[in-house]
């Protein structure tokens, strides 16, 4: 018996006139407030879920934009001073033959914010039009915006790190530039909308079209 | 058996799709998944705990000597500069970056540091069979809460980026604090992986009783 968890007859708590705790599963009536195991807060479904996601989305989207038009770095050397953004930085390691790192950077500062404000579109979109389709690819899209939001992180390290150790004198520094700031709020802004959005509505709308 | 006559503490729902399933124990080194959604609901390895305990401990070590040790040095023309974790986190701290510093000094060095407490504080009485201490469900909560503004692994690769950057403008010494901060991260990984929250809630409940 690999799967334990017998089926019910695929019931959810709240059609069963139960509400669950997310935080430890453990199942109340439906008027229960406080989680009796865990004293988390108990809803069943989170109505203002969609408000939220689209708040921080629209924030997160906005942030995206200074991000993309202001130097991440400022480095300095004895001959030149130069200013680098996101995607001056992926060319130039470009330039510098080192493709995988270009390719990270490029997915990890790029591809995974661009897509991740997609992905929160669509499945808040397909929540507020009670979509039934496509359930599971829309679960499984979820799982995945919630798993590799943070990674957009590296760039801003990459900063950290580069102005921490790059400070020679005269030879050459790093610093800074303000686009790390609001990368780094568009990464925050987009995660907090992940986790704003109730997976359970993606189940809800699935039930509806059934009945 | 109907829903209707089942004790509602042999019901588990699914955080992710509220779908109900009746709770049984399973035998070791198996996994229950969701019937709708497919996500793990609960896990099943000999001694998790204590396992995870232990891998706590070794991390939260590791991060003190990750933060003390020097991690980076640099030489060029003569000139040389060491980094810690610490200074990395410096980097943003003039002007308007300022807030960036807190939130990164939180992200690789306070976050992990307060997961790892708590988890040691809720699980450290369990391990010896003793009554949970006051507190110990609020921290294991915490610790499960913060899990996704935990960022340490991904400072590590961010590093690496880093070095192949300035590969080409000067030679890099790694340092001891980086090995450690290595190690933090697959401790970490191997001791996420470990965590069944349900089994863990359940042995709190256990233990309170």
């Amino acid at each position: 018996m690999g799967r334990a968890g017998q089926s019910l007859g695929l019931i959810t708590a709240r059609s069963a006139g139960l509400v669950a705790c997310q935080r430890c599963g453990q199942v109340h009536p439906l008027e229960t407030r406080i989680c009796k195991r865990c004293e988390g807060r108990l809803v069943s479904r989170d109505t203002q879920s969609l408000q939220k996601v689209w708040a921080w989305l629209i924030a997160g989207m906005i942030a995206y934009i200074p991000a993309n038009i202001y130097p991440m770095l400022l480095t300095s050397t004895l001959v030149e001073r130069s200013e680098s953004t996101i995607i001056g930085g992926v060319v130039e390691l470009f330039d510098h033959g080192s493709y995988g790192i270009a390719l990270i950077v490029f997915v990890a500062s790029v591809m995974i914010p661009v897509g991740k404000f997609v992905a929160i579109m669509y499945l808040a979109i397909s929540v507020q039009r009670h979509s039934g389709e496509n359930q599971h690819e829309r679960h499984v899209a979820y799982e995945v915006v919630e798993f590799i939001g943070r990674w957009s992180m590296i760039d801003v390290f990459v900063v950290a790190i580069l102005s921490a150790l790059v400070q020679l004198d005269t030879i050459a520094t790093v610093n800074p530039g303000i686009a790390a700031v609001s990368f780094a709020l568009s990464v925050i802004f987009t995660m907090l909308s992940a986790q704003a959005f109730d997976s359970r509505l993606i189940w809800d709308a699935d039930r509806t079209k059934q009945q | 058996m109907s829903i209707h006559t089942t004790p509602l503490d042999d019901l588990v729902a699914c955080p992710q799709c509220d779908t109900l399933h009746m709770a049984h124990s399973l035998p070791e080194n198996s996994q229950a998944h969701c019937q709708r959604c497919g996500i793990v609901l609960m896990t099943s390895q000999p001694s998790a705990i204590a396992r995870v305990l232990s891998l706590a401990l070794t991390a939260f070590v590791m991060m003190i000597a990750a933060i003390s040790f020097p991690f980076l040095t640099l030489d060029a023309g003569g000139l040389q500069n060491a980094t810690s974790v610490l200074d990395a986190v410096m980097a943003f701290k003039d002007g308007y970056a300022f807030p960036l510093a807190v939130a990164v000094a939180f992200f690789i060095i306070v976050i992990p540091l307060i997961r790892l407490s708590a988890l040691i504080y809720a699980l450290g009485p369990l391990v010896r069979e003793a009554k949970p201490r006051q507190g110990a469900r609020q921290a294991f909560a915490l610790a499960e809460k913060l899990r996704p503004w935990s960022m340490a692994e991904i400072f590590i690769v961010g590093v690496t980026v880093a070095l192949i950057k300035v590969a080409g403008l000067a030679a890099v010494t790694i340092g001891p604090a980086f090995w450690a901060f290595a190690g933090v991260v697959v401790i970490t990984v191997l001791k996420d992986q470990l965590i069944c929250r349900y089994s863990i809630w359940e042995e709190l409940d256990k233990a309170s009783a």
